[in-house]
């Protein structure tokens, strides 16, 4: 029987508050093999950690329970620890008191016998653990990086920098993602594009970066270290080798009725298209779906009017195959659609624009070459209302409940920039909240109010409707506390951002977690902001959740330094739970083999020697480097020769026990 | 006056480490009450849950056993939880067809965001399996009348 | 069946003498007409006592799994039903296919002694069956009985006289007997309520002695060691501690074989206190029809069977539970 060590967290006053700790100290004591108990304010404290290792070499431990917060907070620390004090890693087991008992049970009775129960099973699982030791796993020195906006390109960079391939998937036929149809930044009011193009020439022009466009990720195997995946690189119909860009198909081609998406579909583009002037590739594309030659067998016009021989209408959908160690989640953002806000008339009058359109119809590069004019009719517009929160802070179903934290300050940029260009216009703004924390946020949205002479109006809006030629908004002052009505020539809606809808497919193929609003989760929430709880895996800019340029920016780097970190490897140490088949029993069925996500499971004829009696049997043999640690195998082997080490078939057993016992 | 002894169920939760453990997690880091009669068992996928787990449980004196596992199609392993579906339902289809209260046993998907969902899981089994009372029923199946 | 009982003798024999293999696995004369029982035939033991009349209903698939290992090569006497048994073992690397000689016989029908003797009828010297009538001739004289009332329960629900494997056939023109639907009496537990069910099945499983004939039998158990006697899996029990353990036993040894049980009857076959125990696997077989489509175990070698596998859209467990046996 092992000596078993239990230390118990007061988590400050987090557990001690409704847990009864010396009870709990008291009844792990007269726990079979339990020959130490204590308890400490902070277990994970330098102090606390010191405890326990004392202990382990005073009571010749050799398993230790510690009864606290979370595995997946601090086992990593207590094994460690353990570690160091001579112990094997996987010989610690934690009960979780505080998130599963303390934090939910208040009445300190109840608590405390469900943390006694929890510790028993701790202590009657580690009872059973045997010492395990990591293998080794080796790391393809290339990351892979699924988004071409500002966040993938500054990752990629970052990591294209410390002498590491990249491979850039971006779904369209350019780089550059929303950033692009941006026309100034906040709170400097520079111009989007002065700062984004050079990135996107940069990342173009890296020699360990590679640009793989109009593509899609289609599968995705394997692990941190060696994920395997599946590019589907979408027909272009122009080889883009041979294309220059020089834009003649785009003027020839007779088919000009597509929306153009660029322009938030504010004027057409022809089916033969290159998404804007700065592109990259600077390579034109084929819309198939309105293309006269791909959907008639008509025309073929660009064909003909192409010098460089580039448009080919027979390409087809192509596979790549690459490896990688790690993969960045960079799918950024979309606006909401707001028709489902029906009493704001955006489907209903061509003058009530989101703001993303507002940013076209500024742009110099803009469907109106940036002259700011009704959408409606051109003319110059004398009234302009902003309305903020369209679906953000919005419990209804057709909103989302979070704060998409980038709209306050992109609406104060507009209502500055429209009244510094033109000053004739009146801006007004309804807020719910007006939120600018940042370095020099408040002083810019101050500035916009004090010395543009925005009005800002804290009010909701009830609805927009249109009367004698003009739009009505009306909302409530609460300031005044009254409702009023402003006449308006365009009104401009701050529609919510949410995540790209690729970003669920894609953490589903990554098996990364993703929360209620498909935005992916950290692996902690303060700890490990850029990476996702799937090891290899990490978050760069909004597919974690809303955040401005400059965050995006930031954490794309951090996600940069995590993917660094982990290609500089030359070798990961392996989970060592791993599968194990026990070669008495094993009968060489196939189930375990049939059902293993990881191909870990391998069959080899091998002698054995059973009782005596000696025979070459069909056995299944567990690769360990491959092993992932899920345990189905284990279920599905009829005869129980399949186990899971760490979460034995006795362990989960004893566990069970444990709990059960009344 | 005889005492009327409140009846207190005994429930094993299988939760996978990657979703639903992190969900419970979640509901207590948002101190999301559920009843303490609940006790969580830490599994790395709910494609590791062995019908034999859910029938010693039930041995030892569970009333109610649950499993809870990522959403389909999200698995932390990718296809452990689809395996987990076909077993259990194969597993809860055969006790019903013994005799024994469907409801004791449960299947959830919760994912780690899903702290409420895994609260609210949590306090209708609870109440679903105080409804059905103590488990004898396996326990007796072989007793003779 | 005299005549064909001589076939295979005549054809046993070439296959020892020309030494293409080593043993024939068949069934033994017993004491009686009515108490045949598996044994290997040789060169040494000579093929006199070999039979095959209306009481050769075990399936003998499962006694090449002991050969498996061996250099030996084996001929094995297999009814249509039992080759879904072989077929399945082959897919489980169980057997070994190159050292198995398969002859498919013919098979109308095998007879259920204990129901003979339930009709009062005792000191049974012969028995000869038609297609539909059996005549058994007793020391006290005669009886006619109709063969239906005497089938062995998995000849009731015959699956028909395709021979799924086989390297050679003799007597396959034999006329298999009319099912019934295999299903019914799972449908008419279903059909019960929660009470009436448990109430069935508690008479029934009460009567297990816990004597392990149903896994020894089984075709699909085949595990070197049985979880109930593994001390690894944390359930063993060589003697149960509590009746809880027993019943425990019939779950998951139902759940153990499900999918690949071939639904062969062997375990209610041999259960000496005839508990229906093919019911808990023959409801497998049908909520697995339902649930994921028609699969037979062992109808083709090397199929993934449905637990091994899975669909995007499967039924919920929670719909299973929901629902319970009304679906």
């Amino acid at each position: 029987m092992l000596n078993i060590g239990v230390f118990v967290c007061w988590c400050g006053s987090n557990i001690a508050a409704t847990v009864d700790i010396d009870q709990v100290v008291a009844a792990a004591k007269i726990q079979p093999g339990v020959v130490f108990a204590t308890d400490y304010q902070y277990m994970c404290s330098e102090a606390g950690q010191k405890i326990m290792r004392n202990a382990v070499l005073e009571h010749k431990l050799d398993g230790v329970v510690i009864c606290a917060c979370s595995p997946r907070m601090h086992e990593a620390t207590f094994r460690k620890n353990a570690e160091k004090s001579g112990l094997n890693p996987f010989m610690v087991e934690i009960a979780n008191i505080r998130e599963h008992v303390s934090w939910i049970h208040k009445d300190k009775a109840v608590g405390t016998v469900k943390a006694i129960a929890l510790v028993n099973a701790a202590i009657a699982k580690v009872s059973l653990n045997a010492p395990l030791i990591s293998g080794e796993s080796s790391v393809t020195k290339r990351a892979l990086v699924i988004g071409g906006g500002i966040a993938g390109l500054q990752t990629a960079l970052d990591i294209a920098e410390a002498g590491f391939e990249v491979d850039v998937v971006e779904k369209l036929p350019t780089i550059g993602g929303n950033m692009a149809k941006i026309d100034k930044t906040f709170p400097t009011l520079d111009c989007a594009a002065c700062i984004l193009t050079p990135k996107m020439v940069d990342a173009a022009s890296h020699e360990n970066i590679e640009l793989i466009t109009y593509s899609e990720v289609e599968s995705v195997k394997g692990f941190v270290g060696s994920f395997k995946a599946t590019i589907r690189k979408k027909a272009r119909y122009v080889d883009e080798v041979a294309c220059t860009g020089c834009g003649v198909c785009m003027a020839k081609c007779p088919s000009k009725k597509s929306l153009n998406e660029f322009n938030c579909g504010l004027n057409n583009r022809p089916s033969v298209y290159i998404p804007f002037a700065q592109a990259i590739p600077n390579v034109a594309v084929i819309d198939p779906q309105s293309c006269i030659k791909l959907t008639r067998d008509k025309c073929g016009l660009c064909q003909t009017v192409c010098e460089a021989k580039a448009i080919d209408f027979t390409q087809k959908d192509e596979l790549i195959e690459r490896e990688y160690g790690a993969i960045v989640v960079a799918t950024g953002f979309q606006p909401i659609k707001v028709d489902k806000f029906d009493e704001l008339g955006y489907s209903q009058n061509k003058d009530v624009i989101t703001s993303l359109e507002l940013e076209r119809l500024m742009n110099a590069a803009g469907p109106t070459g940036g002259k700011l004019q009704k959408v409606s009719d051109g003319s110059h517009p004398h009234d302009i209302v902003f309305i903020q929160c369209v679906g953000s802070r919005d419990c209804t179903a057709r909103g989302k409940n979070y704060c998409s934290k980038i709209c306050c300050m992109y609406t104060t940029k507009h209502a500055m920039l429209i009244r510094d260009k033109y000053p004739d216009i009146n801006v007004t703004v309804f807020y719910i909240d007006i939120r600018t924390a940042g370095k020099n946020y408040d002083e810019f949205y101050r500035r916009a109010a004090e010395d543009y002479g925005v009005t800002y109006i804290k009010g909701q809006v009830g609805k927009v409707y249109e009367e004698d030629g003009f739009l009505v908004v009306q909302g409530s002052d609460l300031i005044s506390n009254e409702q009023i009505k402003i006449k308006a020539d365009m009104v401009v809606l701050a529609a919510a951002i949410e995540a790209d809808p690729s970003a669920k497919k894609v953490a589903s193929m990554l098996t990364a977690s993703i929360d209620t609003n498909n935005f992916l989760t950290e692996a902690h929430a303060k700890l490990r902001p850029v990476e996702s709880p799937t090891a290899g895996i990490f978050l760069s800019g909004v597919c974690q959740g809303p955040k401005d340029i400059p965050e995006t920016v930031a954490q794309a780097g951090a996600a940069a330094s995590k993917v660094i970190g982990l290609l500089v490897k030359n070798k990961l140490v392996t989970n060592p739970c791993v599968a194990i088949a026990d070669e008495m029993l094993c009968s060489g069925c196939s189930n375990c083999f049939n059902i293993c996500p990881y191909g870990a499971i391998g069959y080899e004829e091998k002698l054995v020697n059973d009782h005596g009696i000696r025979e070459t049997r069909r056995l299944a043999v567990v690769n360990p480097a491959l092993c992932q640690g899920c345990g189905a195998c284990s279920v599905a082997c009829p005869s129980g020769a399949m186990d899971l080490l760490g979460f034995t078939n006795k362990q989960i057993m004893a566990e069970v026990d444990a709990i059960c016992k009344k | 006056m005889q005492e009327v002894k409140e009846f207190k169920p005994n429930i094993v939760a299988f939760c996978c480490n990657w979703c639903s453990y992190a969900g419970a997690d979640l509901a207590g880091s948002s101190r999301l009450s559920y009843p303490a009669e609940v006790k969580i068992i830490r599994v790395p996928c709910s494609g590791r849950v062995n019908p034999m787990f859910i029938l010693k449980a039930f041995e030892k004196g569970a009333d109610g056993v649950i499993i809870c596992g990522c959403h389909p199609g999200d698995c932390h392993y990718n296809t452990g939880n689809f395996y987990a579906r076909r077993r259990m339902a194969l597993l809860y289809s055969m006790l019903d067809f013994m005799g024994i209260e469907k409801g004791r046993t449960r299947v959830e998907w919760v994912s780690a965001a899903e702290g409420a969902k895994f609260a609210n899981v949590m306090n209708k089994f609870t109440s679903d399996i105080i409804e059905l009372g103590e488990c004898v029923k396996l326990g007796d199946i072989r007793c003779k009348d | 069946m005299q005549g064909l009982e001589k076939k295979i003798k005549d054809r046993a024999s070439e296959l020892l003498q020309s030494g293409a293999v080593d043993g024939i696995i068949g069934w033994e004369k017993g004491q009686f007409e009515y108490d045949p029982t598996p044994a290997v035939f040789t060169k040494e033991t000579g093929l006199d006592n070999l039979c095959y009349n209306n009481f050769c209903g075990a399936n003998l698939s499962k006694y090449l799994v002991g050969k498996i290992t061996s250099d030996k090569k084996f001929a094995v006497l297999l009814k249509p039903c039992d080759t879904y048994s072989m077929n399945q073992l082959i897919t489980e690397h169980r057997v070994n296919r190159s050292n198995i000689y398969i002859i498919g016989i013919g098979c109308n029908g095998h007879l259920n002694v204990e129901k003979i003797k339930a009709q009062g009828i005792s000191g049974i010297t012969a028995v000869s069956a038609s297609d539909d009538h059996v005549n058994i001739s007793t020391i006290y004289g005669d009886s006619k009985l109709a063969k239906k009332e005497i089938l062995l329960g998995k000849c009731e629900v015959c699956r028909g006289n395709v021979h799924v494997i086989f390297d050679e056939l003799i007597g396959e023109e034999l006329q298999t007997p009319k099912p019934d639907d295999r299903f019914e009496m799972v449908a008419k537990l279903e059909a019960m309520t929660a009470e009436e069910r448990f109430k069935f099945w508690q008479g029934e499983l009460s009567r297990c002695i816990r004597c392990n004939a149903c896994r020894n039998a089984c075709p699909a158990c085949t595990c070197r060691v049985c979880v109930f006697d593994n001390g690894r899996s944390g359930i063993e029990a060589k003697a149960n501690a509590s009746e809880f353990e027993e019943q425990m036993f019939h779950i998951i040894r139902a759940f153990h074989v499900a999918a690949r049980c071939t639904d062969c009857g062997e375990c209610s076959r041999v259960c000496p206190e005839n508990i229906p125990l093919h019911l808990l696997n023959r409801k497998y077989v049908k909520d697995i029809n339902e649930f994921y489509g028609d699969y037979q175990a062992g109808d083709i070698a090397e199929q993934r069977n449905p637990l091994v596998n899975f669909g995007d859209d499967d039924i919920e467990p929670t719909t299973v539970s929901d629902k319970g046996g009304q679906k």
